[in-house]
């Protein structure tokens, strides 16, 4: 049995249609991202899947529960963290950590949770007195309290700075390796590229992608650009009739060379052969972003 | 269990971080009666009050001043605050439902209004000589259906109101003419007849409370009425309550 099981959901508000048709599965242990632009029904599918909506269509188990009947054994084993959710601007984080530890019948050890998410010194200050991530920290921090099996994250890191965004990601790398299956909602293709194992592109309410960050980069082509400028005269020949590239271009005193698969190792053991030195050589990837252009038609957002 | 009690304690102490609330809701009223007080024409006996002093006429409005802070100004704006916050919401994802936080925030209240009539009471009987409450039992029932009564409609007006702004707007309007009718701007008896009964049956039913203080049982009919209004108000919150 996988631990989430979302199969055909559908979901409407009034006549507009947030969820059109989407599957996916979370195996145990997972971070399973869910990834596409705004409005896609990215939240309203996870948001499903914690018991918060109520599907039209479609089936849901959690864990083996159905988050419409099995309320309250799923809000026991199911931590959430919900986008743009507060708390109270005068509570201290040390009283949050009480109230929410005081929800739950094995609760965590609120000074260890405080500890790993770096909150210990700001025990004693208010809400609004914490900095954008320490907000999201401490959010997370309430969201793992009750010891969930499973942790549904939406949209962590969103308005953070680069550096608490890291911090973040490394935070849910430590939570999945204690044991927990999270799911994480994103928009952010480098999130989604850091920390996943998988992803489901989600686009106007529709699964159009499942796969590894890996896998779905391939898919989009997979190829590699290397840009060099040989120290001598270079004959393109030498590099268009290796079978991994697929263009030579030139461009002012550089060669721009596109292929695929190790075409890093063809290119660079062709010049070496013919004692050609390349200078100021860089690779680049096709990255997510350009797989997410091509699997949904749309830029990514920033 | 456990956990509403933690949840009651945590609202209460958030409760006591609202300077406006504690001060205006708790101190306030006793405080003004006590300024009111300090003017010597105001606590002795006159012929336009009836032969009575300003301050024993004034008592139930200060009383009135402070459920109507608590009531129609604290409640409607941290409720919709909590909705518009996502705080509901949050607690939805727990095994605590929500409404036990609106629950802890009533009792809060209920508490808020008690220690600022306890001491608008003690201080008008300590400092002023107004003697406590004469018919106990009268001034406890007006008291509490008066209480109700507007704690109801505030929090329907924070169950339906979009957004905490609207609610807040909403929320002083009717707060402005529970105290106007409640005699906290203008004392009753210079208002001319037609406006002065409007305290006996505009929530949170001044008239009953100054009678009961006086010693005379208050009438029943304004009681019914602002039961009426508690329990249909109270309904109509709990029907239509947005959780988000």
């Amino acid at each position: 049995m996988s631990t989430i099981e979302v199969r055909n959901l559908h979901k409407r508000y009034g006549a507009t249609v947030a969820v059109d048709d989407v599957s996916f599965t979370v195996e145990a242990g997972e971070i399973f991202g869910i990834l596409g632009p705004n409005g896609a029904g990215k939240t309203t599918t996870v948001e499903c899947v914690a018991g918060l909506r109520v599907p039209d269509r479609g089936e849901i188990r959690v864990l083996g529960l159905d988050p419409r009947h099995d309320r309250a054994a799923l809000r026991q084993r199911v931590g959430v963290q919900l986008q743009e959710s507060r708390l109270p601007e005068r509570l201290r984080v040390g009283e949050a950590i009480a109230l929410y530890r005081s929800f739950y019948p094995q609760p965590a050890d609120g000074d260890q949770l405080l500890e790993m998410l770096g909150l210990t010194d700001k025990r004693r200050s208010r809400y609004r007195d914490l900095s954008g991530g320490q907000k999201q920290r401490l959010s997370i921090a309430l969201a793992l309290i009750g010891r969930p099996t499973v942790a549904v994250l939406d949209e962590l890191t969103t308005g953070l700075d680069p550096q608490a965004r890291r911090e973040t990601w490394e935070l849910v790398e430590r939570v999945r390796d204690s044991g927990v299956t999270i799911i994480l909602v994103t928009h952010f293709m480098d999130e989604a590229e850091r920390l996943c194992d998988r992803v489901a592109v989600i686009d106007t309410g529709r699964v159009v992608a499942l796969d590894t960050p890996a896998g779905l980069i391939a898919r989009a082509g997979g190829q590699q650009r290397i840009r060099f400028r040989p120290a001598t005269d270079l004959d393109e020949q030498l590099l268009t009739a290796l079978p991994e590239v697929t263009e030579v271009r030139r461009s002012g005193s550089q060669v721009v060379v596109i292929g695929t698969g190790n075409v890093l190792h063809a290119v660079t053991a062709t010049l070496a052969r013919h004692h050609i030195v390349a200078h100021d050589l860089r690779i680049e990837q096709t990255s997510l972003d350009d797989a997410f252009v091509t699997l949904t038609g749309h830029q990514p957002e920033h | 269990m456990a956990s509403f009690v933690r949840l009651t304690l945590t609202e209460a102490r958030l409760f006591l971080r609202e300077p406006m609330s504690v001060v205006l809701g708790v101190v306030f009223p006793a405080g003004l009666l006590l300024m009111l007080g300090a003017i010597p024409i105001l606590r002795t006996p006159a012929e336009q009050f009836d032969g009575q002093r300003f301050v024993d006429l004034f008592a139930p409005s200060a009383l009135v001043l402070g459920i109507g802070v608590v009531a129609l100004q604290h409640i409607p704006n941290v409720i919709a605050g909590y909705r518009e916050q996502g705080i509901l919401r949050r607690l939805s994802t727990t095994p605590v439902h929500p409404g036990k936080l609106l629950l802890a925030q009533l009792l809060v209240a209920l508490a808020a209004v008690v220690v600022s009539a306890g001491l608008l009471i003690s201080a008008a009987w300590l400092v002023l000589d107004v003697p406590p409450p004469q018919h106990l039992l009268g001034f406890t029932v007006a008291w509490l259906v008066g209480f109700g009564a507007v704690l109801a409609i505030g929090t329907l007006i924070a169950a339906v109101a979009p957004s905490q702004r609207t609610a807040t707007g909403v929320s002083t309007l009717v707060y402005l003419v529970a105290m106007f009718a409640g005699g906290v701007f203008l004392p009753r008896f210079l208002m001319p007849k037609p406006l002065a009964q409007l305290g006996e049956i505009t929530p949170p039913g001044v008239q009953a409370l100054l009678d009961a203080w006086g010693g005379r049982a208050p009438a029943l009919l304004p009681l019914g009425i602002m039961a009426v209004i508690a329990v249909a108000a109270a309904a109509m919150a709990a029907k239509l309550f947005r959780w988000e």
